[in-house]
């Protein structure tokens, strides 16, 4: 049934890409914004003369929304680790043979392989990791960061001078981890302090948007964003030398992105030499330096460069939990959306 | 074949575009709003007006169905900014049309074709060339500051307001209420005027009594032209609003891509739809209305 409604759907939704040609030696790449290293891409057309098209989205919601609506053309997307759970049990993933034996998987490290998100190693390969907590401008802001409750309940320097991210996936599990409360909630009265708070948070948000984060921090229209920790050292290298990132002691929420291919992709050996050609070494500290995430290839660390080593806002503090988000239940979703829709109106 | 036949086959390709690429797209927009949806996007096919209840009552966490006035804010709020944003272009484009209508010919092709050329560029990049504006030490800033209005390293703080949005709306869609306008008052008989000034007429009453009622074409249509896009309006709200707030336009984006409920989402947008068919059935009554005033006045002249 649900079938039928997408067949329908697919009708808008291919128009936008149907251009796109079936031949071989091309690779559309569909990736977060300011995720894909151009030195990256050049590198990969120049070994295999493959040509990349490149086009950018600002979070998984806009992502599995795209694919939803029947979206083809797309041969290779970079969903986090529940969204890649979500589009698997939609349908919306190509089964990619063979990933195990692709000649650069030796170099994934141990514990990355077979994830909880793909057991079988059957859809994806590692991209980048890394975590969502909120940054500040320590010149600007008297806090150190230690805690959620800089950033859900805003001081009179933060207050109209903060941030949040357009959408509720690392949000909300932010205001779980602040009040102790498990991800995927699905109990309404957790929800509705979850909504509480932020509702309260509201009164000193400035914006809620999930693009040009360092743009904003550097102009000085905030002095706290919600942020990632590598995008927040990209932004000290910009020149935004005061910008921390904070590691509160309640926990920040964990990501791990993977490349996968979506149902409906015309370059599936493109793609499968994209994947191959990323997981060595050399290629992924090429795309860590640029993005100053961490990886899951061991080795690369032989390439980084030495602003990477040296950046002090992706070093997690050996007492901060880590946690990363999960693929909720219709449930809890429901429940997510809910709160989401109220903070936004 | 006859030539009747002959214009029938020759209207085919507008009525092709017209039904695959307007009523097409409409009819499933209507078709989804009916539907249920999933939890992950997508839709059920299962008969459901949940979504049209919905605007009006709406479930709380806790399973409960309670009256919610929130998205006849958001309608209320779209409305009004989107009243405020077509009065402002009428404000500014009224004179600037009559302007460009008294010039020169070669000069008037010139001052239209200086009207069109924001539509060269794409409306995002234009937006987004706001935010440069009136983001903090800007333009606007800096004016503020070489004026003494504001110190060396405050803000006018315009940036992530209404009246930001309203700056973004009218900057938009000016030159939709300058153009029509201009087409009237450029039809308009110049000798009306001296005749009216020669009946002592003084010049308000020349603009209330002589110019307004013979470009109200004009004004009406160029308010429709402003007002519709503006109500449906996401990316001046989303961009210099800083998505607090929400508008109409930006809901029906919302429940497509983060809240997954699509259904929900085309039940907005048709009431949208709704809400702009209404305004053009008073647009096409008050023309109507005009054009017997006209000839009355017409008939009135004669007799």
């Amino acid at each position: 049934m649900k079938k039928f409604a997408k067949t329908m759907m697919l009708a808008i939704g291919s128009v936008a890409v149907a251009a796109s040609a079936q031949a071989s030696g091309k690779l559309n790449l569909y990736n977060w914004t300011d995720y894909t290293p151009t030195e990256l891409i050049e590198k990969f057309e120049k070994e295999t003369g493959i040509e990349v098209t490149l086009d950018t989205y600002d979070s998984n919601e806009t992502l599995l929304a795209k694919l939803q609506s029947g979206a083809t053309g797309y041969d290779l997307v970079v969903p986090s680790q529940h969204f890649v759970d979500i589009m698997v049990k939609e349908g919306l993933l190509m089964k990619v043979d063979g990933i195990a034996d692709m000649p650069n998987y030796k170099y994934v490290d141990e514990r990355f392989r077979n994830p909880s998100w793909d057991p079988e190693q059957a859809y994806s390969t590692p991209y980048q990791m890394g975590s969502a907590s909120f940054a500040y401008r320590a010149n600007s802001y008297d806090g150190n960061g230690s805690s959620l409750k800089e950033f859900f309940e805003p001081n009179a320097a933060t207050c109209n001078k903060l941030a949040v991210f357009k959408s509720p996936d690392e949000v909300i599990n932010m205001a779980h981890l602040y009040l102790g409360s498990d991800f995927c909630s699905e109990d309404p009265k957790e929800m509705q302090a979850v909504l509480d708070v932020m509702m309260k948070q509201k009164e000193c948000v400035k914006v809620y948007s999930s693009e040009g984060i360092n743009d904003r921090l550097k102009s000085g229209d905030v002095v706290m964003h919600a942020h990632w920790d590598g995008f927040s050292q990209v932004g000290v290298w910009e020149g935004v030398d005061d910008l921390t990132y904070a590691y509160p002691k309640e926990g920040v929420v964990g990501w791990f992105d993977s490349l996968v291919v979506p149902n409906g992709a015309q370059n599936v050996e493109s793609a499968k030499a994209f994947m191959n050609f990323l997981m060595h070494p050399e290629n992924m500290a090429l795309l860590s330096n640029f993005a100053a995430y961490a990886n899951a290839i061991p080795e690369s660390v032989k390439y980084l460069s030495d602003d990477m080593k040296n950046a002090k806002n992706i070093q997690v503090p050996a007492d901060v939990p880590v946690k990363f988000g999960q693929a909720c239940n219709a449930k809890a979703q429901g429940l997510i959306d809910k709160v989401w829709t109220r903070v936004m109106q | 074949m006859s030539i009747k036949r002959l214009r029938l086959l020759g209207l085919l390709p507008t009525w092709v575009t017209i039904g695959v690429l307007m009523i097409g797209p409409l009819l499933i927009m209507a078709a989804v709003s009916l539907m249920e949806a999933n939890v992950y996007g997508g839709v059920h096919l299962r008969f459901d007006v949940s979504s049209y209840v919905q605007i009006l009552f709406d479930k709380n966490l806790f399973d409960e169905t309670e009256f919610n006035p929130a998205y006849l804010i958001i309608i209320m709020r779209s409305f009004m900014l989107a009243l405020g944003a077509t009065g402002l272009a009428l404000l500014i484009g009224f004179p600037a049309a009559y302007y460009i209508a008294r010039q020169p010919d070669h000069r008037k092709n010139l001052l239209v074709f200086l009207i069109t050329i924001p539509f060269w560029t794409n409306l995002l990049v234009r937006t987004f060339a706001w935010v440069i504006i009136l983001g903090r030490g800007g333009f606007m800033d800096q004016v503020g500051s070489f004026l003494n209005i504001i110190g060396p390293d405050e803000s006018i703080n315009l940036m992530y307001t209404n009246t930001a949005i309203l700056i973004g709306l009218v900057y938009s869609y000016l030159p939709l209420m300058v153009l029509p306008l201009y087409a009237s008052m450029e039809k308009m008989d110049v000798r009306l005027l001296e005749a009216g000034a020669d009946l002592y007429a003084n010049r308000y009453e020349l603009i209330r009594r002589i110019i307004v009622p013979l470009t109200m074409p004009g004004i009406i249509g160029g308010s429709i032209l402003v007002f519709v896009p503006c109500l449906g309006a996401f990316i001046a709200p989303d961009l210099l609003g800083g998505g607090k707030k929400l508008m109409l336009g930006s809901l029906v984006q919302l429940q497509f891509a983060t809240s997954r409920n699509w259904p929900f989402g085309a039940a907005i947008a048709m009431m949208l739809l709704a809400i702009v068919v209404i305004a053009l059935m008073v647009n096409a009554r008050a023309a109507r209305r005009h054009a017997v005033y006209e000839q009355t006045g017409a008939e009135a002249t004669h007799g």
